[in-house]
C-alpha cells in the first residue's frame, strides 16, 4: 500500500519509475516516462466504448419504448431497482473473486460482456414487464460481473507509475461511448419512426463487436501466472480484507460514498435552484459526462504525479464546491449551471478511475480483481444508502437543507478520509506490503 | 489464453473486419426494414376510414373530436367526425399530438418537438380553433392529459427517466396549470399529502392521471409503498387526500358521483393486470364493467352511463364503449382513434 504513496509523491522519490518493476512483467528503463498507453488498455477502452454505445442506445429509448410502443407503465421498475442494486453488488464481488482464480480476468470479463450482449436481441422478443425486467436484470448482472476483472486487467497491463493515466484513458473512452449511444439511437429513430426493433438489433450488433474486440485484442494473462500465497489463492476475499491498506481505502471510499448525493438528486436540485426549464433536465447528465470525458486523462496524469489517494480526496472537494454553489444564494445564471456541472464532471474524473488506480496500488496482482471488487462494492453500497437517506432528508427538510447536510457530511468524511489515507509513518516499511509478483 | 497468441495480428484484424462488415450489414438491414415499415404508416391503407383536411373546432355542436390513428398523411392529427356517425368521413386539422384532451372549448396537446440531436416534448394549450395560446416544455415522455370541464385548468403527466446512469429508475411528474392566471404547479408532489387523513411525506410518492371536478378540485392516482390510491386534490389549498385504494387513471363522471378507473386485479397476468371498474364516490362501492380485457387507458365518459376507452388495434388503437353500470357488453365505437372528447353535446 505505502509503496504507491512513496512512489507517487514526487519530492520523496522523484525517479519514481526506477525502482518499481512493472506488474506486467516488464522492467521499465530508469527514469523513463511512459509515453504510449499500453495496447491492452486501449483495447479495453475500445471494448468499453463500443459496449457503452450499445447499452446507452437502449437506455436512451427504453422509457419511450415501454410507454409509447408497448403501452406499459414503467412504475414497477422503481421498486425493483433496490433489488437489482443489491444483486449487482453481489455479482461484482463474485466477478472479482472469479477473476483471481481459474482462467483469469479475461474469461470472466468475456462472460460479463457476452451476457450483456445476448440481452440486446432478447429485448426484441420480450414484450411483457416481467420479461423485460428479467432481461434488464441479466444485463446488469453482466455489467456487475465484468467491472472488477476489466479494471484488474487495466491495472495489470500498465506500469504502476502510469496507472492513473491508464484508468483515465479507459474512463474517457467509456464516457465517450456513453455520450455517443443516445445519438446513434436517435439517428436510427429519425430514419425509422418507431424503429425500436432496429435500435435493439443495432445495439446487439455493436455489443457483439465489443465482445469480439475483447476476444481478439485484449491479451489474456500478460504475466507468467504468479503463484499466489496459498492462503490468498484459497480465500482471496479474506486475504484482501486482511490488508490494512485495502481496509483503509475501502473505509475511505465508504465514508465518502455515504455523503455522495446521487446524480439524479443533484440534477433535481440544480433544476429547482436555477428554475431551469423542464426541457433542460435531460441535458444535465450530458454536461457532467462532457467534463468527465475531457478531464479524465489529464487528472489521471495528475494522479500519477501527486498521488492517487491525494487526488481522490481532492476530487471530493470539487463535489463539495458543487454542493456549495447549489446551497449558496447565488441567483440563477446559466454560468452557475455550467460551473456546477463542470465541478461534478471533474469530481468523477478525479475519483472514478483514480480510485481503481489507488486500489491497484494496495492490492497484489494475485488478488487484484477481488480487491477492486471490494472497494468498488463498498463505494456503491454506501452511495445507495446515501441515496435513500438523502431522499428522506429531501422530503422532510427540503432540497437546500438536505444538500447543506450532505455538504457538512462530506466535509467530515473528507477530513476522516484524509486521516485514514495519510502517508504511512516510517515504521511501516514499504517492502512488507509489496505484492508477491513484484518481489525482486 | 496462450492459444490466442497463435492467431497472428493480421488474421485477427481480418476477422474483425469481416465481423464489422457482417454486423454492419445486419444493422443497416434492420434500420432499413424499420424505415420501410415506418414509411408504410404514412400511406393510406385501403379499407381504412376516409380522412380529409379541414377545419376542426373544439366547440362545434354535433361532432366528436379525437386523435386520428388511421394510416396516411393525417396520422396522429386531431380530427372530428359527426357525433351520430363515428364511422363516417373524418375531418383532420393538421395539428399533431401524442396525447390530447379537450373540454370547455380548450384543448391541451402533448407533442414531440423535433430537434437536431434529440427530440423534446412540449405541452401546448389550444383555443377552440386549435390555435396555440400557451406552451410549456416537458421533462419526459407524455402520458396523460386532461382539461377541466370549464376549460380553465389543465393537467398533464409525463414519465421522467432520471439520467442515463440511473438505468431503469422511472417516475411520473404531474403538472397542473391555471389558464386564467398562467400559474403552473410543476409537480403535484409539492402539495401536502394526507394518507387516511394523516399528513405524510413519502419519499417514493408518484402522482399521475388527473381528472377534474371543476377548475380547482380534481382526482388523481397516487402511488407510494407499492400501492396505488385515489386522491382528491385541491389546487387552491394545495392538498391531496386519499379516498380509496387500488385506483389508477381515474375519470370522473359528468355528474361528479362516480369514478371510472383501472383496477389492478389479482388473477390477471402481470403484463395485462388492469380491469375497467367504476367506483361510486358516495358508497365507495366498486362495480366491474363488462369489459374483461386489460385496459390501460384513462377512460372517458361519453354520457352519464357510457364509458369510452382505447384498446390496442390494427392501427395502434381502437375506441370501445361499455355501459358504466356493469351491464351489457363492450363494442367498438371507432377504429383507428384515440383520446375522444364529448364536450359539445
Amino acid at each position: 500500500m505505502y509503496v504507491a504513496d512513496n512512489r507517487t509523491v514526487p519530492d520523496r522519490t522523484p525517479d519514481r519509475a526506477q525502482d518499481h518493476p512493472d506488474t506486467a512483467g516488464r522492467r521499465p528503463l530508469p527514469g523513463r516516462r511512459a509515453v504510449a498507453v499500453p495496447g491492452a488498455v486501449l483495447a479495453l477502452g475500445t471494448v468499453s466504448l463500443v459496449t457503452d454505445v450499445s447499452s446507452e442506445m437502449v437506455a436512451a429509448v427504453l422509457p419511450l419504448y415501454l410507454v409509447a410502443e408497448l403501452g406499459l407503465s414503467p412504475l414497477g421498475f422503481g421498486l425493483l431497482d433496490g433489488v437489482y442494486n443489491g444483486v449487482s453488488a453481489l455479482v461484482r464481488l463474485v466477478g472479482g473473486g472469479l477473476s483471481d482464480r481459474g482462467r483469469g480476468p479475461k474469461s470472466v470479463a468475456l462472460a460479463g460482456y457476452g451476457l450483456s450482449a445476448l440481452c440486446k436481441p432478447l429485448l426484441l422478443v420480450a414484450h411483457g414487464m416481467p420479461l423485460i425486467g428479467a432481461v434488464l436484470a441479466a444485463d446488469r448482472t453482466g455489467k456487475g460481473l465484468r467491472t472488477a476483472p476489466r479494471d484488474a486487467m487495466i491495472s495489470l497491463a500498465c506500469e504502476p507509475g502510469a496507472r492513473g493515466r491508464a484508468f483515465g484513458v479507459h474512463r474517457a473512452m467509456d464516457t465517450a461511448g456513453a455520450l455517443l449511444g443516445p445519438l446513434v439511437a436517435f439517428m436510427i429513430l429519425r430514419a425509422a419512426a418507431g424503429g425500436y426493433d432496429a435500435v435493439f438489433t443495432v445495439s446487439g450488433c455493436v455489443a457483439a463487436l465489443g465482445v469480439l474486440v475483447l476476444l481478439l485484442f485484449v491479451p489474456g494473462r500478460t504475466t507468467v501466472p504468479t503463484t499466489p500465497a496459498p492462503e490468498e489463492g484459497r480465500a482471496p476475499l479474506r486475504a484482501v480484507l486482511r490488508r490494512p491498506g485495502v481496509r483503509r481505502l475501502t473505509g475511505c471510499a465508504v465514508l465518502l460514498g455515504l455523503t455522495t448525493v446521487s446524480d439524479s438528486f443533484l440534477y433535481l436540485t440544480l433544476q429547482r435552484r436555477l428554475d431551469l426549464s423542464e426541457a433542460w433536465f435531460p441535458l444535465l447528465p450530458l454536461g457532467t459526462a462532457s467534463a468527465f470525458l475531457l478531464l479524465a486523462v489529464p487528472l489521471g496524469v495528475v494522479a500519477d504525479r501527486v498521488g492517487r489517494r491525494k487526488l481522490f480526496l481532492c476530487g471530493h472537494l470539487a463535489l463539495l464546491a458543487a454542493y456549495g454553489l447549489l446551497v449558496a444564494p447565488l441567483g440563477e445564471s446559466a454560468a452557475l449551471c455550467c460551473l456546477v456541472l463542470a465541478l461534478h464532471g471533474s469530481f468523477y474524473a478525479a475519483t472514478d478511475g483514480v480510485l481503481a488506480a489507488a486500489t491497484a496500488d494496495a492490492v497484489p496482482s494475485a488478488v487484484r480483481g477481488t480487491g477492486l471488487a471490494v472497494v468498488q462494492t463498498g463505494q456503491a453500497a454506501a452511495r445507495f444508502v446515501c441515496s435513500i437517506a438523502f431522499g428522506a432528508a429531501w422530503t422532510v427538510w427540503g432540497d437546500r437543507t438536505a444538500l447543506g447536510a450532505a455538504a457538512a457530511g462530506l466535509v467530515l468524511s473528507t477530513a476522516a478520509g484524509t486521516l485514514l489515507l495519510r502517508p504511512a509513518p516510517a515504521k511501516s516499511p514499504p517492502t512488507s506490503h509489496r505484492s508477491p509478483s513484484v518481489e525482486p | 489464453m496462450n492459444r490466442k497468441s497463435h492467431v497472428s495480428r493480421k488474421s485477427r484484424v481480418l476477422i474483425l473486419l469481416v465481423a464489422v462488415l457482417v454486423l454492419g450489414g445486419v444493422a443497416v438491414g434492420a434500420t432499413l426494414h424499420a424505415a420501410g415499415r415506418a414509411a408504410e404508416k404514412d400511406r393510406v391503407r385501403s379499407g381504412g376510414p376516409a380522412v380529409r383536411s379541414g377545419e376542426v373546432a373544439l366547440d362545434a355542436p354535433g361532432v366528436s373530436v379525437f386523435q386520428n390513428m388511421a394510416w396516411g398523411p393525417h396520422r396522429d392529427e386531431i380530427a372530428s367526425v359527426p357525433a351520430g356517425d363515428p364511422a363516417g368521413p373524418r375531418t383532420s386539422s393538421g395539428v399533431r399530438c401524442l396525447r390530447f384532451h379537450t373540454a370547455g372549448g380548450t384543448g391541451v396537446c402533448l407533442r414531440a418537438v423535433r430537434g437536431g440531436l434529440r427530440d423534446t416534448y412540449r405541452a401546448v394549450v389550444l383555443d377552440a380553433r386549435l390555435r396555440e395560446t400557451h406552451r410549456y416544455d416537458l421533462a419526459g415522455v407524455p402520458s396523460r392529459a386532461r382539461v377541466s370541464p370549464g376549460g380553465r385548468s389543465a393537467a398533464w403527466t409525463v414519465f421522467v427517466s432520471g439520467d442515463s446512469y440511473a438505468g431503469t429508475a422511472f417516475s411520473t411528474r404531474t403538472s397542473v396549470l391555471d389558464l386564467r392566471t398562467g400559474h403552473l404547479d410543476r409537480t403535484l408532489e409539492d402539495y401536502r399529502f394526507f394518507l387516511d387523513g394523516r399528513p405524510r411525506k413519502p419519499v417514493d410518492l408518484n402522482l399521475w392521471g388527473v381528472t377534474f371536478a371543476d377548475d380547482t378540485r380534481f382526482y388523481a392516482t397516487a402511488a407510494t409503498g407499492g400501492r396505488t390510491y385515489l386522491v382528491r386534490g385541491d389546487r387552491a389549498a394545495r392538498t391531496l387526500r386519499t379516498v380509496h385504494t387500488n385506483v389508477e387513471c381515474p375519470s370522473l363522471s359528468p355528474d361528479g358521483t362516480r369514478i371510472a378507473y383501472k383496477k389492478r386485479v389479482e388473477d390477471a397476468s402481470s403484463d395485462a393486470p388492469w380491469r375497467l371498474y367504476v367506483l361510486d364516490l358516495r358508497t365507495l362501492r366498486e362495480t366491474p364493467t363488462a369489459e374483461r380485457r386489460s385496459v390501460d387507458d384513462q377512460a372517458v365518459w361519453r354520457d352519464g352511463g357510457t364509458l369510452v376507452y382505447s384498446l390496442p388495434g390494427d392501427y395502434g388503437s381502437d375506441l370501445w364503449t361499455v355501459p358504466a353500470d356493469g351491464s351489457g357488453s363492450p363494442s367498438v365505437s371507432m377504429r383507428a382513434a384515440l383520446a375522444p372528447a364529448f364536450t359539445a353535446r
